[in-house]
């Protein structure tokens, strides 16, 4: 046996000893989740990296992931089907370059979305995440003109077949929820899953208030932009490499 | 008419809408999870009279704090009620007759919920994180 094995080992022991001295004490607070009755705590705050560099031009594992997780059909009308996640191309017209990006509700902290909401349907959860409570949304739409990031959709038709865990009807505004009903269970959103399980691995999902977590690390060392910063939102999902 | 006689007479109604109601009480019969179950998750009398009441409670903490205890929580009625049919389908539970539907029929409650609401559970090979509820739940939740 080699010697960085062998300190290994004599570290590995003492840390044992360490902790079964002390029952019950735990040095490091390790990072579980919530139980189902506690409320959401505002020390978490939901967010999302999207490193374009290894967005795949073409790929639609997030949308279509998306609409399967929620349900979400269409009607034959791009213009008005329900949408929670689009996938974008853009190309730098002088120097060519193209990337390869989602677009989603960027959750912001202070959202226009919710500025505007007459009945306080749309709102931001403790945890940062926006939602629209649909028991309260009277459908007037403010809140879809007042977003710069054209993510939210209003459903015009009856809908058929809900997924049981993700309500949706006519005459209510909705958009991405962070897939609320996943993160409750310790569950990454299905998008980050489906990007993953599709090899790119282009979206990190994780508490951007916890230092370390993969996200807030990587947003620590890598350069990122905020879509639209001259808005001052403060999103929770933040691009590098645009 | 004089004031005693009619609240007399509005106590009389108020009394009769509890006999109608334990009369449309609906029958828990059927192939569903219910009908092999002693109790709804809490006493039969205070669920015909107060459901609404925990629903609506359930639904404000579940989605603007994300509590998602399963005793209060409309998919756990539904995954509890709804009936199968001979096909081993599920049957939508507000369809006529039906558990939701049946009863707010005979007392002529009508209800928005399922313009939404998924009025089904999802067959079990397409449930990914939602695991139903059981009496042992239950219990433990009192
Ligand atoms: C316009 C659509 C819509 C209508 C109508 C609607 N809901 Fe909801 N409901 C939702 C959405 C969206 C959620 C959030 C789901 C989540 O986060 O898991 C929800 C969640 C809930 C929850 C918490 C989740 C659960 O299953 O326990 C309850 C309880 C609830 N609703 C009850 C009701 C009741 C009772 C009615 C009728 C009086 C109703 N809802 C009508 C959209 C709707
Ligand atoms: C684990 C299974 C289960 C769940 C979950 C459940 N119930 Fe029940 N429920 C029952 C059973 C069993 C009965 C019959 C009790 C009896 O016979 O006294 C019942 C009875 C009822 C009754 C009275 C019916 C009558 O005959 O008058 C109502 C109303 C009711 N449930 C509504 C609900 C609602 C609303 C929910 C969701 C909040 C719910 N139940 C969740 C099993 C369940
Ligand atoms: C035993 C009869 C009975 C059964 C069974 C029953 N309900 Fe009800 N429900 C009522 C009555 C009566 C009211 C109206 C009470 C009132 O107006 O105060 C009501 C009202 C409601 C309301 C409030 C409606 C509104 O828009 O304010 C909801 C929600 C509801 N029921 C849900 C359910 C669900 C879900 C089920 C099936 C799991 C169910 N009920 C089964 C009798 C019943």
């Amino acid at each position: 046996m080699n010697r960085v094995r062998r300190t290994f080992f004599t570290q590995a022991a003492a840390g044992v000893a360490i902790l079964s001295l002390a029952p019950g004490f735990r040095l490091v607070e390790l990072a579980v989740g919530k139980s189902d009755d506690e409320p959401v705590s505002p020390s978490v705050r939901w967010g999302m990296l999207v490193d374009t560099s290894k967005c795949a031009q073409g790929c639609t594992a997030c949308v279509e992931a998306c609409n399967e997780e929620h349900g979400l059909y269409g009607f034959g009308r791009a213009e008005s089907d329900a949408q929670w996640i689009r996938k974008m191309e853009l190309r730098d017209e002088q120097t060519g370059k193209t990337h390869s990006l989602p677009m989603l509700c960027q959750h912001c902290a202070d959202p226009p979305c919710v500025d505007v909401c007459p009945t306080g349907a749309s709102f931001v959860r403790d945890d940062g995440i926006v939602l629209v409570d649909k028991h309260i949304c009277i459908g007037c739409r403010y809140c879809m003109l007042a977003c710069p990031y054209k993510a939210r959709s209003f459903i015009h038709e009856e809908l058929n077949n809900q997924r049981p865990h993700a309500p949706r009807g006519k005459g209510t505004v909705e958009s991405c929820t962070f897939c609320v009903h996943r993160v409750d269970k310790d569950l990454t959103p299905a998008c980050v899953e489906a990007c993953s399980a599709a090899g790119h691995g282009a979206l990190i999902f994780g508490d951007l208030n916890d230092q370390r977590d993969p996200v807030a690390q990587k947003l620590r060392d890598l350069p990122s932009t905020q879509v639209r910063d001259d808005l001052k939102l403060n999103t929770a999902v933040r691009y590098y490499g645009i | 008419m004089s004031s005693t006689a009619c609240s007399r007479l509005i106590a009389c109604l108020i009394l009769t809408l509890f006999i109608w109601l334990e009369q449309a009480g609906a029958q828990i019969s059927g192939n569903s999870r219910a009908a092999e179950l002693e109790q709804c998750v809490e006493p039969t009398a205070l669920m015909r009279k107060s459901h609404m009441d925990f629903l609506k409670h359930q639904r404000d903490l579940t989605v603007h704090q994300g509590i998602r205890t399963r005793k209060h929580s409309l998919l756990e009625c539904i995954a509890c009620h709804a009936e199968k049919a001979a096909n081993g389908e599920f049957i939508a539970i507000n369809a006529q007759g039906q558990f939701c539907q049946g009863c707010h029929a005979a007392v002529a409650v009508s209800m928005d919920c399922f313009q939404c609401h998924a009025a089904r559970p999802e067959p079990s090979a397409m449930l990914t994180n939602h695991i139903s509820i059981t009496t042992a739940d239950l219990d433990s939740a009192r």
